[in-house]
């Protein structure tokens, strides 16, 4: 078998790290793991998954990858069942969950062998969440894995999905904050970003110049950025009130990038409210991407001076730990995982108003020497705990210790 | 012979309780009461998870108390406690709480912290497995050490502090089977903090100090 995907991990994280994982996978060679979520490309889930799934086979597991299909009266149930585990009170009606449970159970049965005879299946996020119900033979360990900030959840709909998630054998968190009452083992573990993808490999001058000329950018004024989804948590709108209070001292540009995921129909709208506040500001860039177009927001994040992420609830938050690892200070909505990442004045501010994020804007414009040196504390603290190496190995540890779930130290051998 | 050093390793996962405490009696109540696995993770769990390098307290206790709750004088003397300087985990448990008693014994207002900056209780399960790796030598250790990776340098040096019947790292325990050709090297072992570093930075360390002491054996 080849080992060239572990090669290439090596040269950015050194050998002992990939070493590790080969010992750790030793003891699971062979096993048949099974990962599914809702969308092959689009949000963070997916990206993770392109890579981790090739990782693991390369280290002797038989993993794989399934992908719901569903209806666009499933997907509006999904986003609806994401808003309330984020808090927001949604109005969710009969017809939607039992559209919700009609399109697990078709699933169900396209996967029906596969999830079976799996070893360990590992669920992503709500959608696919009740296919555990349509397979009631199971051999394996079923683990439903939350992305989402579900510290404060609305309690009907957190009810209903209760009812469903209950049944797996564990659960995985991104923070501890994040973890609901349940009646198994719920594990911590926090995402990561992928150094050699398409959005985070190094570019050349070059490929940087022509994403600014491309999009009509000024090389020498500075540039702000949010990428994100349109979505109200990610709190564009804020942004660009905070661009406008920076504007008043700063001939600052803005860029929102986001791309639409196949599984978010409430973008379109969030999208036309930002539209319409931006009016017709020319250093105002809303672009909305294509989901794989990596590449550009890969630019458009270096060519930034700062990176904003605003958001007022936020899973965990990638697009931070990417533009960390651009060696770009970020100034980070105080709230879910930005705050594990955003060390305040070490990797750059956390802060809770569009006030406060046009203030720490405005300070690190004007000391760029500070600027520089967040910028380097916060790639190298991505370095040490954000990257798929670090994700692989907490999940590899999980397979072996779930198999002696009531042991607080396993020894193999 | 002396057996040969087994070089390990280990990962860690950590697992949410559900516990928390949002002021200093609800921390004192769940200390009292929660999973012994969770003071072992908040006391050295640290070193094997995301933490910025430079933290001004050493154990989740003293960060928090000093964090969200505001009191610097409770999370100064929770961060002097020293678990090996107790026989086990249980006598940590009962330190914590003597010190946190004590501030609450002292007049003034209980603190709490914001309804977004509770303290959360997180357990860990280890996982030990062997790397194959066995060294024969005291000499040899000394070449390995720089190669050995973070989890291995926490289980060989930190962990080993909660196994070993003397509250010894491992290495200290190897080399003790050589007799007392290896005493000095042993105390200068000793000597290294364990506190206020990462485990990258206490590999540098083991291995400048077995250079030292092997170099000037050889010379």
């Amino acid at each position: 078998m080849s080992e060239n995907l572990l090669k290439l991990y090596a040269e950015v994280t050194g050998n002992e790290v990939i070493d590790q994982l080969r010992q750790l996978s030793e003891h699971l060679r062979g096993m048949k793991i099974v990962h599914i979520n809702s969308t092959k490309s689009g949000g963070g889930v997916a990206e993770i998954l392109h890579r981790l799934i090739p990782l693991k086979q390369e280290l002797g597991l038989d993993a794989s990858w399934e992908v719901m299909t569903g209806s666009p009266s499933f997907f509006q149930c999904t986003k609806v069942m994401h808003n309330a585990l984020q808090g927001n009170r949604v109005e969710m009606t009969g017809d939607l969950l039992r559209e919700y449970e009609k399109i697990n159970g078709e699933n169900a049965q396209r996967l029906h062998d596969r999830l079976e005879e799996a070893d360990i299946v590992v669920v992503h996020d709500p959608q696919p969440a009740a296919l555990i119900s349509h397979v009631p033979s199971r051999r394996g360990k079923w683990i439903w894995r939350c992305h989402i900030d579900a510290s404060q959840p609305f309690r009907a709909v957190w009810k209903y999905l209760k009812g469903i998630v209950s049944h797996y054998d564990a659960s995985i968190w991104s923070l501890s904050e994040f973890a609901q009452p349940l009646p198994h083992l719920q594990y911590l573990i926090a995402p990561s970003i992928d150094p050699l993808s398409r959005k985070n490999r190094a570019l050349s001058v070059s490929e940087l110049s022509a994403v600014r000329e491309k999009w009509g950018l000024d090389p020498g004024r500075p540039i702000i950025t949010q990428v994100s989804r349109f979505d109200q948590f990610k709190d564009p709108l804020g942004v660009l009130q905070a661009y406008r209070l920076v504007k008043e001292f700063l001939p600052i540009q803005l860029i929102l990038a986001g791309g639409g995921a196949s599984d978010d129909p409430e973008g379109e709208e969030v999208l036309d409210q930002v539209r319409k506040s931006a009016g017709d500001d020319p250093d105002i860039h809303i672009l909305l991407l294509p989901s794989d177009d990596h590449l550009t927001i890969n630019a458009l994040q270096r060519i930034s001076d700062i990176v904003v992420q605003k958001s007022t609830r936020e899973g965990f938050g990638l697009t931070v730990t990417e533009a960390m690892w651009k060696s770009k200070p970020v100034i980070g909505g105080d709230t879910g995982g930005i705050r594990l990442q955003v060390i305040n004045h070490h990797t750059g501010f956390l802060v809770n108003t569009p006030e406060g994020a046009a203030l720490r804007i405005r300070y690190l414009l004007k000391n760029r020497k500070k600027l520089r040196e967040m910028g380097e504390k916060a790639h190298q603290f991505v370095l040490e705990n954000f990257l798929i190496t670090r994700h692989l190995r907490e999940y590899l540890t999980l397979m072996l210790a779930i198999m002696d779930a009531s042991k607080d130290r396993i020894e193999v051998q | 012979m002396k057996e040969p050093f087994a070089v390990k390793d280990c990962a860690l996962i950590a697992l949410a309780t559900g516990e928390q405490a949002q002021d200093l009696r609800e921390l004192r109540d769940r200390l009292q009461t929660t999973r012994i696995s969770c003071i072992y993770y908040h006391f050295w769990g640290g070193l094997l998870r995301p933490r910025f390098d430079d933290p001004e307290y050493q154990n989740d206790f003293s960060i928090w108390v000093s964090h969200s709750l505001h009191d610097k004088v409770l999370a100064e003397r929770l961060a002097l406690i020293n678990p090996t300087d107790f026989e086990d985990l249980e006598g940590v448990r009962g330190k914590l709480i003597d010190v946190i008693e004590n501030r609450l014994d002292e007049p003034g207002i209980v603190p709490w912290a914001n309804p977004s900056q509770r303290f959360y209780f997180v357990r860990s399960q280890i996982v030990v497995f062997d790397t194959g790796t066995r060294i024969l030598d005291p000499e040899d250790l000394g070449t390995i050490m720089p190669h050995l990776s973070a989890g291995s340098i926490f289980y060989h040096f930190i962990d080993a502090r909660r196994r070993t019947p003397l509250g010894n790292d491992d290495f200290h325990e190897w080399l003790t089977g050589f007799g007392e050709r290896f005493s000095p090297l042993i105390r200068s072992i000793s000597a290294i903090d364990p506190y206020f570093t990462t485990l990258t930075d206490l590999r540098t360390e083991l291995s400048a100090v077995l250079k030292e002491h092997l170099q000037g054996r050889n010379a």
